[in-house]
């Protein structure tokens, strides 16, 4: 029997090795390995024997740690590294594709920005435009590494051609609220777009869709620390520089613009391909700015509810609170798509419900002071813009508060909550689509 | 006689929550009587079978408890939850149609009558 446990700690070892198999998956297989070796030695056979048949029974570990990775979303992505000839091909090639396209769109954007003779000159189109010097780089480097066939390159590149068309066709006032507004919603539909290719070409799958919110915040933890790093190295070549004499703005003009595009398609590889460092420090990061904006949300939602927000209320506040309930859907989404979906309910749920509960108190007194405001000077392209995405915030917020009470309190399972924020996210992309392309026509232009 | 890959992918769900809605139980138990169920006619990977369980258990329609029985090892243990068992309903209603759809065509197919009937 001794060499018998040697050889099941062999396994044990070889099988905790294996991507998407957790420490859990194997104590289970185990259990199991060791029952199915019982009963073969109660039918006669050999210890060692037993154990090569139930082994063989288990199946080859190359499939089973792939359906592993497959059924456990949040180690999805390990079946890239898995052991699969077609994907080892394409690995090796990863960052020669990853540069090409972060190249190209380092270039696309200095075109731009001589065109427009920027910084001297600051014309609307150059920063209306911004996301379509970039973004189609991304999406285009997703559709190459997803293989897309023709059609789906196709369905790729039309919303991005659509939106080149609104911006640059509508006739837009001078002072336009409206371009402004149409201006900073277009990254966002294009990013939207770029699910996409991201998602292999098809929109439907509730799990891709999830990975696609992992990658988006995995993309800005790598592309908050690239540009950290690209300020620490422009600060102190301008240190170094100046006093040779160098004309250090101008260097400046050419790096930071190409530095921060080409960087977008970079982190998009490092999430691609670095992931198992960024899997360690995502949750860690959820972990610890969660409580924190729950605790500021808490205290936000009982001062105002306090004192009421009618004073304080104007447009710049709007503005924080939009952006503040916007930073924790996202924290919420982000922590849910990295969460274990098969642990119970824990502290971290209850914190997030917390965040969650005093989102929706904010958001239902922004927008109560919001529509009176409305009922009194009228609506304006701004009021409208701000209206529609704290109604949108607020039905998400609302099913999302819902959902985890039922959640904690085990009248449905955790996969409920997760399917009601992934059939949500196209309510966000249509609402900024809707800002981009419908509220110019309304407001004429304005 | 061998039943066909993607059938027995197909049935492999109801037959788990089938067998799991006659009581708790753990990983090598309901592989062994589905084994007993099937005759020894379905080709079950062993290993498979724990995905298949997680699945469920992400989906709600099953619940986990790791155990110790008074003698024996630690095991991880699966409950049929409510969600499960509308889950079993629902495949039943599924399957019984499909077999009435091929008893139409296969006029006195007794195996999928009796099936259609369960």
């Amino acid at each position: 029997m001794e060499s018998l446990e040697t050889q099941i700690a062999e396994w044990r070892a070889y099988v905790a090795g294996a991507p998407g198999v957790s420490g859990h998956d194997v104590a289970e297989l185990e259990d199991h390995l060791r029952d199915q070796i019982a009963e073969l030695s109660a039918a006669g056979l050999a210890a060692d024997e037993a154990f090569l048949v139930a082994v063989k029974r288990l199946g080859d570990l190359d499939s089973l740690s792939r359906e592993f990775a497959r059924e456990h979303s949040g180690r999805l992505w390990k079946q890239l590294i898995l052991s699969d000839d077609e994907e080892r091909a394409r690995e090796s090639g990863g960052w020669v594709e990853a540069v090409v396209f972060a190249a190209a769109a380092a270039v696309a954007i200095q075109i731009a920005r001589l065109a427009a003779d920027v910084p001297d000159e600051e014309p609307n189109w150059f920063f209306r435009n911004l996301g379509l010097f970039v973004l189609p780089f991304l999406a285009g480097y997703f559709a190459f590494r997803r293989e897309l066939d023709v059609r789906s390159w196709a369905l790729t590149a039309a919303p991005f051609a659509l939106g080149a068309l609104a911006i640059n066709l509508y006739p837009w006032e001078t002072d336009s609220n409206t371009e402004i507004l149409a201006g900073a919603h277009l990254p966002v539909v294009l990013w939207f777009v770029m699910a996409f290719p991201y998602m292999g070409g098809t929109l439907r799958s509730h799990e891709r869709r999830m990975d696609f919110v992992r990658f988006t915040g995995e993309w800005f933890i790598y592309y908050v620390l690239i540009a950290l790093g690209g300020g620490v190295l422009i600060g102190l070549m301008a240190a170094i520089l100046e006093p040779a004499g160098a004309d250090v703005e101008r260097i400046i003009e050419w790096v930071l613009p190409s530095g921060a595009a080409g960087a977008v398609v970079v982190a998009a590889w490092l999430v691609e391909s670095k992931q198992r460092v960024v899997e360690n420090m995502a949750p860690v990061l959820g972990m610890i700015f969660t409580p924190l904006f729950a605790v500021m949300l808490a205290a936000a939602a009982v001062t105002y509810a306090a004192t009421g927000l009618g004073d304080a209320f104007d447009r710049d506040l709007v503005s924080v609170f939009d952006a503040l309930l916007v930073v924790v859907l996202a924290l919420v989404l982000y922590g849910m798509s990295a969460r274990e979906p098969s642990a119970s309910p824990n502290w971290m749920d209850r914190i997030q419900l917390v965040a969650v509960v005093s989102a929706l108190v904010l958001d239902v007194m922004v927008l109560g002071t919001m529509i009176a405001r409305i009922g009194d000077l009228g609506f304006t392209p701004n009021r409208t813009a701000a209206l529609g995405l704290n109604l949108v915030l607020l039905v998400n917020l609302a099913g999302a508060a819902w959902l985890s009470v039922r959640f904690l309190t085990g009248r449905s399972a955790l996969h409920r909550l997760e399917r009601w924020q992934t059939s949500y996210l196209p309510a966000f992309a249509l609402w900024a689509a809707a800002v981009v392309a419908v509220l110019p026509l309304v407001f004429t232009f304005d | 006689m061998r039943i066909d890959k993607d059938l027995v992918a197909a049935s492999a769900t109801p037959l788990v929550l089938a067998i799991l809605a006659d009581g708790e139980s753990y990983g090598y138990a309901i592989l062994k009587r589905v084994r007993e169920l099937s005759g020894g006619q379905f080709e079950w990977t062993d290993g498979m079978l724990y995905p298949l369980l997680h699945r469920l258990e992400r989906l709600g329609q099953v619940k986990t408890q790791w155990r110790t029985p008074p003698e024996g090892r630690r095991r991880k243990y699966y409950v049929i939850t409510r969600e499960g068992r509308k889950a079993l309903a629902e495949q039943q209603r599924q399957w019984a149609a499909v077999s009435r759809a091929l008893n139409n065509v296969w006029p006195g197919g007794g195996l999928l009558a009796a099936v259609g009937e369960a």
